[in-house]
């Protein structure tokens, strides 16, 4: 018995061991984005001897980046992009996700179908048609133009479809007994239960669409209109070799979203985990 | 169900819910019409045209896109270097992620630590992602180089410079797979492991016969999401490779070259075909793939 305690032991500190070990790489990138961004650029750059730890935590950086990036703007832009992304989404898959699973009626089942024709189609596809729409509509560089592929989501409707279906039947039922018109039941009964597939529908439309880079750099070109993902990518053109510039800035850029996750860890984790949609 | 021909009239309730119905599904139907449907038949009928310089006027040309596409070693190139990072970035952020989820998926101290850690990339902004290790990776000042005394150019080698750009997507993937097969493993029921333990099967043995195969409906959409999301690469690319890299033809990836196409070189027609055979590539993969789970994902 004693060398079977003595076994699980060793095996214990092993798994930690392991796990210390990729938590370690995961890590470093993060922990040199910062001792960077702390240095000047001579320390940055020197190799003889090589310095890891900043011998001054400098900021010079980041107060150059802050005022020549207007952070304050990208921020405002990104957040506004998150927002109405947000919003739209669950929104709009709220609503269609009760229609295609607690109601029947002609139609439905084709236009189903239609939705999940659009899950399997990757969504370049979709880039030369919806900028072009953009630019006829004389948007291009505006909040609107950023927003505008995320109106409405094929993937968030499936989801929400998904978790109306998991809800018992005679709440409905109960509900109409009641004198509740199709409406009501679905705003003040079906709609509260389904809650939780909302909060990850909205982590994970805020994900994606602060992570999106290609759709920005397509149809939002002026600085001023930029989210964070494609202002840091113009700026990587701009700052070329200067390494503690570009790394205050992508420091500045990801601590608000880490700090938000750090808070809603738990949120964040099992969003992700219910929609496990293409990211 | 009398009236489901349509024939008969139909009572109140089912006007009722013909109403309601096309109310809550119109606002979506109709942005999913507008944004992608109708996007997809313009993306193909542009792909018969050749775009003149300067925006200016769409010209018929037929199949000739297709025709320069088939003959053009760029685009060929690209399709291989965006499989081969499929080939690097799939199994390995699969395997990885499904052995630390293991070792996670149980009562132990830190546990919610190392997750928090090991999802951490999933949030970060790609740009950033990229820059740091565009940083981590170079040849003179790099820390990758000067820790181990080496001197690898790690992004401009053609000859590695696409397993550097697959190890960083899966450094950035594996907290989000981690975080799936967590939450397949916590369906397993915890009786199988504990009649394991009894029949004295060791945990190896316990992995192999009982996990895998429960998890492997979990594991199959992993896959999938996986192998679709690594063919359509290209953010990596975009910030690591300089467009004067000697490595960028190795690496660049077919979404890269369409970006490339459409919006930089002006050839929205050009950049039309290139999508619709990622479209045609992607179809016959997922097919394949559905195809192959018959012979190892285990429903109960």
């Amino acid at each position: 018995m004693q060398s079977m305690e003595t076994k699980r032991k060793v095996t214990q500190i092993a798994i930690h061991i392991i796990l210390i070990i990729f938590s370690f790489i995961m890590l470093v990138p993060f922990a040199w984005m910062a001792l960077t961004a702390f240095k000047s650029t001579t320390e940055a750059t020197q190799v003889n001897p090589f310095v890891i730890f900043p011998s001054q935590w400098l900021t010079d950086s980041f107060k150059k980046v802050w005022n020549n990036m207007s952070f304050l703007l990208l921020y405002k832009n990104t957040l506004l992009l998150i927002f109405w992304r947000v919003v739209c989404a669950v929104l709009t898959a709220t609503m269609a996700g009760y229609g295609f699973s607690r109601l029947e009626f002609k139609g439905r089942d084709m236009m189903f179908n239609l939705i999940l024709f659009q899950m399997m189609i990757p969504s370049q596809i979709f880039l030369i048609p919806q900028y072009v729409m953009v630019s006829n509509m004389k948007m291009t560089n505006t909040i609107f133009a950023l927003v505008f592929p995320g109106i409405v989501t094929a993937f968030g409707t499936f989801l929400l479809k998904q978790a109306y279906m998991g809800l018992p039947k005679d709440l409905e039922e109960a509900a109409r007994m009641d004198g509740c018109n199709i409406f009501q039941t679905f705003l003040l009964i079906m709609a509260p239960l389904a809650r939780s597939s909302m909060v990850a529908l909205a982590i994970f439309t805020a994900v994606f669409a602060y992570k999106d880079l290609m759709w920005p750099l397509v149809v939002n070109t002026s600085a001023t209109k930029m989210p964070l993902s494609a202002a840091l990518a113009t700026m990587q053109g701009q700052y070329s070799s200067n390494y503690p510039d570009l790394m205050a800035a992508s420091l500045i850029a990801c601590v608000p979203m880490i700090v938000l996750y750090l808070i809603f860890q738990k949120q964040f984790i099992e969003g992700i985990a219910t929609s496990g949609g293409k990211l | 169900m009398a009236n489901k021909s349509g024939k008969a009239p139909m009572t109140s309730w089912e006007k009722n819910q013909f109403k309601w119905g096309w109310i809550f599904i119109l606002p979506t139907m109709i942005g999913l019409i507008a944004l992608n449907i109708y996007p997809i038949f313009a993306t193909v009928y542009q792909s018969f045209f050749k775009t003149g310089d300067f925006g200016r006027g769409n010209i018929f040309v037929g199949l000739e896109n297709y025709a320069t596409m088939v003959k053009d070693a760029e685009v060929w190139q690209s399709l291989w270097n965006t499989i081969k990072y499929a080939i690097i970035e799939v199994p390995f952020s699969i395997c990885i992620a499904l052995v630390l989820a293991v070792f996670l998926n149980r009562k132990m101290k830190g546990r919610s630590v190392y997750r928090a850690i090991f999802f951490l990339p999933m949030i970060a902004a790609p740009a950033a992602v990229a820059m740091v290790w565009r940083w981590l990776y170079n040849s003179q000042f790099g820390l990758l180089n000067n820790l181990f005394g080496i001197h690898v150019e790690w992004i401009s080698n053609p000859k590695i410079a696409w397993i550097s750009v697959a190890v960083i997507g899966v450094w950035s993937i594996l907290g989000y797979n981690i975080v799936l097969f967590i939450a397949g493993l916590q369906d397993i029921p915890h009786d199988y492991y504990e009649a394991a333990e009894i029949d004295g099967a060791s945990g190896v043995a316990a992995f192999f016969n009982i996990t895998l195969p429960l998890l492997s409906p979990t594991i199959f959409f992993v896959l999938i999401t996986r192998v679709i999301g690594a063919m359509q690469m290209f953010d990596l690319v975009y910030m690591v490779m300089d467009r004067t890299n000697p490595a960028l033809p190795k690496t660049q990836s077919i979404v890269y070259l369409f970006y490339q196409y459409s919006f930089n070189f002006g050839n929205k027609g050009y950049g039309s075909a290139i999508v619709m055979l990622l479209l045609a590539v992607i179809l016959i993969v997922t097919v394949i793939q559905n195809v192959g789970q018959k012979k190892w994902v285990f429903y109960n």
